[in-house]
């Protein structure tokens, strides 16, 4: 009926819905500072929740945000 | 020495603009290629349109740019999404909303690994759970949904709804939030789910 993984992932992201969400543009509008505060060794998700929330639900911001970490990791652009 | 951002600033708004934006060109070319990981050869002929695209908005949003980071991270968050909204884009181009949609209808075969009574709980399950979706959802939240468990990403169904993405996303929220509260209602919890499909 449905591809089983993504039904998997469905039913996590239910599980994990909260009342309160932030959209993909608060999120990408965070996501700069967000990705410093990795980078820094500060605890990003206890200091921005709202955005770790997202990217663990949001499979295209955490794509962007695992692609854009591992970019300012490697070039030390930051 | 990396400039600053002010330094970024004054010489992408000033007479310098072009000896800046071809440094920063570098920088967002350099990134992209790394951000892309195993998809940079595949796509190497569009990393310089993805920049072209990302050098663009960048100019075009520098007023919106409020410092609280470095000035290259924030250039390097605009292009990182132009080039994988992109390429998500076109891997998708030719593929349409109802193909997509009817698709899971199409293929009921169950695992053919998996033992007879486990693959009967879950078919129960993911039609239950599509009896929910048929009478919980709207019919924007249900084409959005079904889009989704086909697989298609965000912008590709946003393009199809006439929305975009950041809308298409509070709608599946809500979508989700109806769901959970049946799933409630009907004793159904997503670890139940889970579990039945061998996770959690």
């Amino acid at each position: 009926m449905f591809d089983r993984d993504i039904f998997k992932a469905l039913i996590g992201e239910i599980a994990d819905t909260r009342e309160v969400e932030i959209g993909c543009d608060e999120c990408f509008e965070q996501l700069d500072r967000f990705v410093e505060m990795k980078l820094s060794g500060l605890n990003a998700a206890q200091a921005m929740p709202l955005v770790q929330e997202h990217v663990e639900i949001c499979g295209e911001c955490r794509e962007e945000f695992e692609a854009l970490l591992a970019a300012l990791r490697s070039t030390g652009e930051r | 020495m990396e400039p600053s951002n002010d330094q970024w600033l004054v010489a992408l708004r000033g007479p310098t603009r072009d000896e800046a934006l071809a440094e920063l060109r570098v920088v967002l070319m350099r990134g992209l290629r790394i951000a892309l990981g195993g998809q940079a050869n595949r796509v190497e002929s569009s990393v310089e349109d993805f920049v072209q695209e990302a050098l663009i908005k960048i100019l075009d949003n520098l007023d919106s740019f409020r410092g609280e980071c470095r000035f290259t991270t924030w250039a390097q968050k605009i292009c990182v999404r132009t080039a994988f909204a992109e390429m998500r884009r076109s891997r998708w181009r030719d593929v349409s909303l109802d193909e997509v949609i009817s698709q899971p209808e199409a293929s009921t075969a169950a695992d053919p690994q998996l033992d007879p009574e486990r693959a009967a709980t879950q078919t129960m399950i993911m039609e239950k759970f599509r009896r929910f979706i048929d009478e919980e959802l709207t019919d924007k939240q249900r084409t959005a949904l079904l889009a989704a468990l086909g697989g298609m990403p965000l912008e590709a169904v946003a393009d199809r709804m006439n929305t975009n993405r950041n809308a298409l996303y509070k709608l599946l929220h809500d979508a989700r939030k109806r769901l959970k509260r049946r799933m409630s209602a009907e004793m159904l919890s997503p670890q139940d789910v889970l579990g039945a499909f061998g996770e959690g």
